[in-house]
């Protein structure tokens, strides 16, 4: 186990440092350079040059990174100009807010998705099966802005029974003493996820279901159900686990638009806002928070695999 | 009485020639998987749909003529069903059917294009790295990894928001970014079957690693790239819908489906439910037409291996 733990963390190690490297490509890749993206169309060519000279912009490429790094290893992700407050900050503010939205709506899909799965296993190829993948099928095809736009239309129009808008706490505390408020983005981000999640139930609970030892357990006369509740359920989640983490940046992505559409002051809607207003620096800052978070998540989610399964951990560190 | 046209014709069939013997079963196969494609009802509706939605947008402005350039102020958010007008026109006075058609022609043109340019870097991507193995692999795929571990939409929008997005950039855009599934399963296809005793066997025969290349690895690869390059399509349409959705996507008078319904979200509670409803569900249409044909094929392909 601590062999595997030691192998994964270096090569999560190894991504995030790539990360960097990607992020710092393409600070130089901004039009008129990274002091103009910062500063302004307004700066003058001597603000440029003393901004460039404070970062280190004018020294080599070699230096320059390891500058970059070295200032993010200080929690410095930059300064918006036109926040007028600095990246980490901003984040910081927002960053806690996405996460809960994020786990909320990961909960709720694991929970729609696992019965889901399990029905349309045990039921393979008869009509629930049919009406699921079907369901599955079309909210995957849907965009989730167009989605949300049906939800807002259904639960704050026709039937107005929850509030169009999420919550505008400042803070996470505020956001969730709004429970209502919160149930229409959670629902919108958790739909595709659930299209995704039991389909992937649904196939490693048929791979296992037609595995011997489900065999050995039905022959030894057990009921349908007790072989699928007792024997079969616990293998075929598994792979699940390793599901959450490779779903991550989908979940992100997804919480993007959802933030953007019901207006929830998370990460996604800073990340908006600044890409509408060219603020390289949130830009900047928040693709690479967001990237370090997936790599962490995918992270955790293999180590909660191996702890769960140990066929894993075997296999980990026998190569 | 046998023309000298019958005797060739005869002996083509009878005694092919050696680059024939091999090529018989390979052509019996695709008609097997032809076949399986064809049983498959919802592949069918697939094709079907993509056909009928492509045939609609790029020959329908032929026989149906719009103005989609210059806005007509006088006849803005007119209802369906007003003459001249069978889906009505948007705020600006565009008619929105016409619209539709050359909204419609953008989301196909980029969603293909972007799956195509996805497709071919990510398989030469994952086939250069499952051959060369050893440490070019470990680089090659260790970026793949950064780069995915990079949720796609961020990494679009950053793009789009350093250049100008037009249709040929919103195909770099998303096919630079989308080809590292398609590197993944490509470079994990290339990995197992470069130590298959078949293939072992023709090297130590004296075939070339081009002839593995060519006879068996390409023939056992493509059915899993193509079954992704739909699917490929079909996220790229959505990620269009994304951008347009988000700000990014292209100005006007150029327009898109996505773009279409995000400027529809606020006609929401205007009534002007013809201008929401129609681009919607051209979008799910369209990907759900590229979803059944993506699983047809895949069954298509897997009976191929199966009786292989």
């Amino acid at each position: 186990m601590a062999r595997y733990l030691i192998v994964r963390l270096g090569q999560a190690l190894v991504i995030v440092v790539l990360v960097t490297i990607i992020t710092f490509v393409i600070l130089h890749l901004l039009p008129g350079g990274a002091a103009r993206a910062t500063l302004g169309k307004e700066a003058t060519l001597e603000q440029l040059a003393a901004f460039d000279h404070e970062m280190g912009y004018d020294r080599p490429w070699i230096q320059q990174y390891v500058m970059y790094v070295r200032r993010l290893l200080h929690g410095d992700l930059g300064y918006s100009f036109q926040l007028n407050q600095s990246v980490t900050e901003a984040i910081g503010q927002r960053l806690p807010k996405t996460m809960a939205l994020s786990l909320l709506s990961t909960l709720l899909a694991v929970v729609a998705a696992v019965p889901l799965g399990v029905v349309q296993a045990t039921r393979r190829n008869r009509w629930p099966d049919y009406t699921i993948t079907s369901l599955s099928l079309l909210a995957y095809a849907t965009p989730i802005f167009f989605l949300g736009l049906m939800m807002i239309i259904l639960f704050s129009q026709v039937w107005p029974i929850l509030p169009p808008e999420a919550p505008q706490g400042f803070t996470l505390g505020e956001v969730l003493a709004d429970p209502a408020g919160l149930v229409l983005p959670t629902v919108t981000l958790a739909v595709v996820t659930v299209a995704v999640y039991s389909r992937y139930v649904r196939s490693s609970m048929v791979d296992n279901l037609n595995e011997n030892y489900v065999r050995t357990a039905r022959s030894k006369g057990l009921s349908e159900r007790r072989v699928v509740v007792l024997h079969t359920l616990r293998n075929g989640l598994f792979p699940v686990i390793t599901l959450l983490g490779m779903y991550l940046p989908a979940l992100f992505s997804g919480a993007l638009v959802v933030e953007s559409l019901f207006n929830f002051p998370g990460m996604g809607q800073l990340f908006w806002q600044a890409a509408l207003k060219r603020d390289f620096p949130i830009l900047l800052g928040v693709t690479l928070i967001i990237s370090v978070a997936t790599v962490l998540g995918a992270l955790l989610a293999d180590i909660l695999y191996a702890a769960v399964d140990p066929r894993v951990r075997l296999r980990g560190s026998a190569s | 009485m046998t023309t000298p046209a019958e005797t060739t014709g005869m002996s083509e069939g009878t005694s092919p020639g050696p680059g024939d013997a091999d090529d018989t079963p390979v052509r019996g196969l695709w008609r097997q998987g032809v076949e399986v494609f064809c049983e498959n009802r919802l592949a069918l509706v697939g094709l079907a749909m993509f056909v009928l939605l492509a045939a609609v947008c790029f020959l329908g402005p032929l026989f149906y003529h719009t103005d989609q350039v210059h806005t007509d102020l006088a006849a803005v958010h007119l209802p369906p069903g007003t003459d001249g007008h069978p889906l009505g026109t948007d705020g600006v006075g565009y008619d929105q059917l016409g619209r539709l058609m050359l909204g419609g022609q953008t989301s196909i043109i980029v969603g293909l294009a972007a799956g195509i340019l996805a497709t071919v870097v990510g398989t030469v991507w994952g086939a250069v790295a499952g051959f060369a193995g050893g440490w070019v692999d470990a680089a090659m795929m260790r970026l793949v990894d950064a780069m995915m571990s990079i949720p796609s939409l961020f990494l679009f929008m950053l793009l789009a928001a350093i250049v100008t997005p037009s249709v040929s950039m919103l195909i770099l855009i998303i096919g630079a970014f989308a080809w590292l599934g398609p590197a993944r399963l490509v470079r994990g296809e290339a990995l197992s079957l470069r130590s298959r005793e078949y293939i072992q066997a023709m090297r130590s025969m004296g075939g070339t690693g081009g002839r593995a290349v060519r006879r068996h690895i390409i023939p056992n690869a493509i059915g899993t790239v193509i079954v992704n390059a739909t699917f490929q399509v079909a996220d790229a349409i959505l990620y269009v819908a994304y951008l347009s959705f988000l700000g990014l996507g292209v100005p006007p008078p150029a327009a898109n489906w996505g773009g279409m319904l995000s400027d529809g979200l606020a006609d929401t509670f205007s009534g002007h439910w013809w201008l929401l409803y129609p681009p919607g569900i051209a979008i799910i249409l369209i990907v759900l037409a590229f979803n059944f044909i993506g699983d047809g094929l895949r069954d298509a392909f897997e009976v191929r291996l199966r009786r292989r």
